[in-house]
């Protein structure tokens, strides 16, 4: 029998290939969360000068946002192509080799993974092409490329869960703006405490993606919080072994070789 | 000691949760080397059982020794002596023929070194080697079938499944698939296990043909051995006017039993009887028609005979079947 860690590769090389030959999936997460950065820091530029506000620099503040929204795009693709594969056959194709269950899915997340990687690359090129300064050095990045590989690696799974459960692309399209309104209601444009509406503060700090855009952005803007990066790699590690737990328990349903 | 690559399949079975009973208890036997064609209709069964004896899909009931190792209990084993190539070619439109092979190649185990010159030479062998750096979403159907084929060849399996291969192909694509089949079962002693829904196709490749109907297999033999069975040839005859058709067939019922045809007026012709009586009745008695044809039983006789429809009337009646609410 075929040993795992070539057909892990496999899996995750032809993730990576496929992805970087559709345009539409590679450009759109790199892009519009920049582009949507680029809009708010332009809008909400004087939001800075409300007291108590964390730093002088609104990109800096908002160059989290990408990190998270990012990850989003790439995993709704990812769960698309995943659930794609099962429609088409491309799954069963697979099953007929001697991959292993779970190499199918450590593979896809491994694609994931590296896409990830790449896009938090792109984001803290940016940043630093506009000037932002992060206050946790060298260190930071690197603790930044870490997160965006386990943020990648959770939602990544959430994705295939999706996909596993579904086996259907179009589902999963419509299931992940849901995920987006996670987003939105969360600390992406303002901190917490400076949420002048009660009923968005309290439900900015009940969503876990505050915390993972807090951590990402205290790395930016803070240096090194230890609560901030605590509850951030707290809320990311359990979402990956929900997920993952969700995705292998799906896999196993999925394919019925026996 | 190898194990040998010939199928066993006894009282199979496989049902759907909410559908019918797909395959409803049948018996097979495909001796190693031999290529078996599993001859049927839309919706008879063929997919199915492939689906069950490539470890696939579970069976309901029954036992399936695919290379003598049992497809529930010996999954992994089954799966590394068998090469298949589903209905639905499945086949990545943004990787190209040669990431195929070299993926195909890596989770079928086969050694780092051997992976890209195992790709040359299958791409070789199906006439891709100029396409295989091209994205599969512009081959045409023919070039799909033939990248399927050799990724179900990656690991040189010793047992062969194809399901319908060929359909949707054009003549040539057609009968060079057929050629790589032949030469398959010739040179590597490859058992081929193959579904089909073309006569043409069974009766030219076949050593043996099981032809299945609504889950049961209803006949299995030679094709000759089961064109003999029917024996008779049967006699076709297209009237000038579409209104003397009654006429005519009850005419030509004087010479035989009536078969069940949609294109002509035809009988199976009763013992003793040739052409020539019904030509000169037909003079004799002014019938007017503009063709008449001696047929040698076909597989098609041989499946009216067995199930009283036609395969193509089978078809269509299996697609108004899946379209009915």
């Amino acid at each position: 029998m075929s040993s795992a860690l070539p057909q892990v590769t496999a899996i995750a090389r032809r993730s990576v290939v496929r992805t970087s030959r559709q345009p539409a999936s590679v450009i759109p997460p790199l892009v519009f969360p920049v582009v949507l950065m680029a809009v708010n820091a332009g809008g909400l530029r004087s939001s800075t000068d409300l007291p108590g506000f964390p730093t002088t620099s609104f990109l800096a503040f908002a160059l989290a946002v990408p990190f998270i929204q990012g990850a989003l795009f790439s995993t709704m693709n990812a769960g698309t192509d995943l659930a794609r594969d099962i429609q088409t056959g491309f799954v069963n194709r697979l099953s007929l080799t001697a991959l292993r269950d779970w190499a199918l899915l450590v593979g896809q997340l491994a694609g994931v993974v590296v896409l990830g990687i790449v896009q938090v690359v792109f984001y803290i090129v940016v940043g630093l092409t506009a000037g932002v300064r992060f206050e946790s050095g060298i260190g930071g990045i690197a603790v930044l490329l870490v997160y965006g590989a386990l943020v990648a690696l959770s939602f990544g799974a959430l994705g295939a869960w999706l996909a596993f459960r579904t086996g259907s692309g179009e589902t999963i399209q419509a299931l992940f703006p849901v995920l987006f309104v996670f987003l939105f209601i969360s600390s992406m444009n303002a901190p917490r405490n400076l949420i002048g509406v009660d009923w968005f503060r309290i439900a900015a700090t009940l969503n876990p993606v505050s915390y993972m855009i807090e951590c990402v952005r205290s790395l930016i803007i803070t240096g090194w919080d230890w609560q901030a990066l605590g509850l951030g790699f707290g809320f990311v590690i359990l979402l990956g072994i929900v997920s993952m737990a969700l995705a292998s328990r799906a896999l196993r349903t999925r394919l019925t070789r026996t | 000691m190898e194990p040998a690559n010939g199928i066993e399949v006894e009282g199979l079975v496989r049902e759907y949760r909410k559908g019918p009973r797909a395959v409803d208890g049948i018996n097979l036997s495909v001796a190693p080397g031999e290529i078996y064609g599993f001859l049927g209709p839309n919706g008879a069964g063929k997919s199915t059982t492939v689906h069950v004896l490539t470890t696939l899909l579970p069976p309901t009931a029954g036992t399936a020794r695919v290379g003598s190792y049992d497809v529930v209990k010996d999954g992994p084993k089954v799966r590394s002596l068998i090469g298949v190539a589903l209905q639905e070619a499945a086949l990545d439109p943004l990787l190209t023929g040669r990431d195929h092979l070299r993926l195909q190649a890596t989770l079928q185990g086969v050694r780092k070194d051997q992976r890209a010159s195992r790709a040359e030479e299958l791409l070789h062998r199906v006439g891709l080697a100029e396409a295989a750096d091209r994205k599969v979403q512009g081959y045409s159907g023919g070039m799909k079938r033939r990248l399927d084929l050799a990724l179900a060849l990656v690991h040189g399996p010793r047992i062969l499944f194809l399901d319908e291969p060929t359909t949707g192909l054009d003549p040539q694509s057609r009968t060079a698939l057929w050629e790589e089949v032949s030469l398959l079962r010739r040179e590597d002693r490859v058992t081929v296990f193959l579904t089909t829904q073309y006569l043409e196709e069974a009766d030219v490749l076949a050593d043996r043909v099981g032809i299945i109907d609504r889950g049961k297999i209803v006949a299995e033999g030679t094709p000759a051995d089961l064109k003999a069975e029917i024996g008779r040839p049967s006699v076709h005859a297209i009237p000038r006017n579409d209104a003397d058709r009654p006429a005519i067939g009850e005419f030509l019922s004087r010479f035989g039993e009536p078969l069940d045809t949609t294109r002509d007026v035809a009988v199976r012709l009763r013992e003793g009887l040739g052409l020539t009586d019904i030509v000169r009745a037909v003079d004799q008695n002014g019938i007017d028609i503009v063709d008449l044809e001696l047929r040698a039983p076909t597989l098609d006789d041989v499946f009216l005979a067995k199930t009283g429809r036609t395969l193509e009337g089978a078809a269509e009646q299996a697609e108004s079947e899946q379209d009915r609410p």
